[in-house]
């Protein structure tokens, strides 16, 4: 049965890596259910669908994931709304960077150290997604481009915006399964087009 | 926290040894894991441990992520050898900077493969290090599909294609390193690494 990663890498059955992701049954099964349990759960208890599409569509755009960002994007305004769309369209152009990046406890590490890229909205942007969203996608946006930066007062932000922490574990779940998807991804799809 | 806790210090370096890990969030209790919350656990001796106590507060993920986790580096159906795998993991994880995580999968690296000079240099020169070939083409593709923007293209598949690795075991490496990416990000963030009590 073809699932979200297959359509997403353009995995068709019968395919070469069709019959690599059978060999590899429960991940395939489970990295789906992760996705539904994620994005579209049953009961999304302290974070709304628009909520996890929001983070999903700028997760993804953050990281210029070609192949998973439409879905997303798509998924959002269905949810969301179109007004949604654009307002995480401008917070992914005004808050783009590089990752990994950050800084190692003291030590000799901190020879490898980088700066921490900044996030910053502009107030419209800030407002259209309000202060919920706005803590989130601070805290998507640390989780994807330094997470070594982490401290406990990183959760502070999250909570004062409402966040439980039940919820804080979802969206930390969300932000980090999207890294696997879009990297098996955009993996396959080079694998695929390089016999 | 309880003051009988002993003092302990972060690690400021990778480290093979076995680390502990304190969670910044409050887990679930023991005594408030429901059947639901056990069997997302999957090993229910996993119950003892505050890292999946937390991530218990969203049983459905922790469950799916655990078995997804679970077939991607323990399915020992053909496909690239454990030792390989667990050499994604970690190298992704010194790419990122977890040094929990760098820890665990050092370890299984090192056991599978029994190449503890080889592990140890990934852990302390970084992902530059030249471990030889085929262990050289599996970092540089764990890297590239780790780094924002992602660099990981046909030279990567190519590289490992010629030390002789077919679909599966390229599949194998993908999933493994693109599954650090995941791992990482929750160990890193939601508590921190300490040296044994």
């Amino acid at each position: 049965m073809t699932d979200l990663i297959d359509t997403l890498a353009s995995i068709v059955p019968g395919s070469a890596l069709d019959a690599a992701r059978a060999r590899r049954p429960a991940a395939r099964t489970h990295a789906e259910a992760s996705y539904q349990s994620l994005l579209l759960p049953a009961e999304p208890g302290d974070v709304s669908i628009a909520e996890r599409f929001a983070v999903a569509a700028y997760v993804t755009g953050l990281h210029r994931a070609e192949a998973t960002h439409p879905h997303y994007a798509a998924g959002l305004a269905q949810h969301g709304g179109t007004a949604l769309v654009k307002a995480v369209a401008l917070a992914v152009v005004e808050t783009l960077a590089e990752g990994p990046k950050g800084h190692f406890p003291p030590g000799p590490l901190n020879a490898e150290d980088t700066p921490a890229p900044t996030f910053a909205l502009s107030a419209p942007v800030a407002a259209a997604l309000g202060k919920r969203l706005e803590a989130a996608f601070a805290h998507a946006h640390f989780l994807v481009f330094h997470p070594r930066d982490a401290a406990a007062d990183r959760f502070r932000p999250l909570a004062e915006a409402g966040w439980t922490t039940d919820a804080i574990v979802t969206l930390s779940q969300l932000v980090s399964f999207l890294a696997f998807q879009i990297r098996v991804v955009a993996g396959l799809r080079v694998l695929a087009a390089t016999p | 926290m309880p003051d009988t806790i002993q003092p302990r210090t972060a690690p400021n370096v990778f480290t093979r040894d076995h680390l502990d890990w304190l969670p910044w969030l409050e887990p679930l209790a023991e005594a408030e894991l429901t059947e639901k919350h056990i069997a997302a656990l999957v090993d229910p001796a996993r119950a003892k441990s505050d890292y999946f106590r937390l991530l218990a507060r969203d049983p459905d993920a922790l469950e799916h992520r655990t078995r997804t986790d679970k077939d991607i580096f323990y399915n020992t159906d053909a496909g690239a050898p454990r030792a390989d795998r667990e050499l994604a993991a970690a190298a992704v994880s010194r790419f990122n900077g977890c040094i929990y995580c760098a820890s665990v999968h050092a370890r299984f690296a090192s056991t599978y493969a029994k190449r503890e000079a080889d592990v140890d240099r990934l852990l302390a020169e970084g992902v530059g290090a030249d471990l030889g070939e085929r262990w050289n083409a599996i970092v540089a593709a764990s890297v590239a599909l780790t780094a924002i923007p992602m660099t990981f293209g046909p030279e990567h598949v190519q590289r490992l294609r010629a030390t002789g690795m077919d679909d599966l075991a390229i599949s194998d490496i993908i999933q493994g390193a693109a599954f650090f990416n995941w791992a990482n990000r929750l160990m890193l963030s939601l508590g921190e690494p300490a040296t044994k009590a």
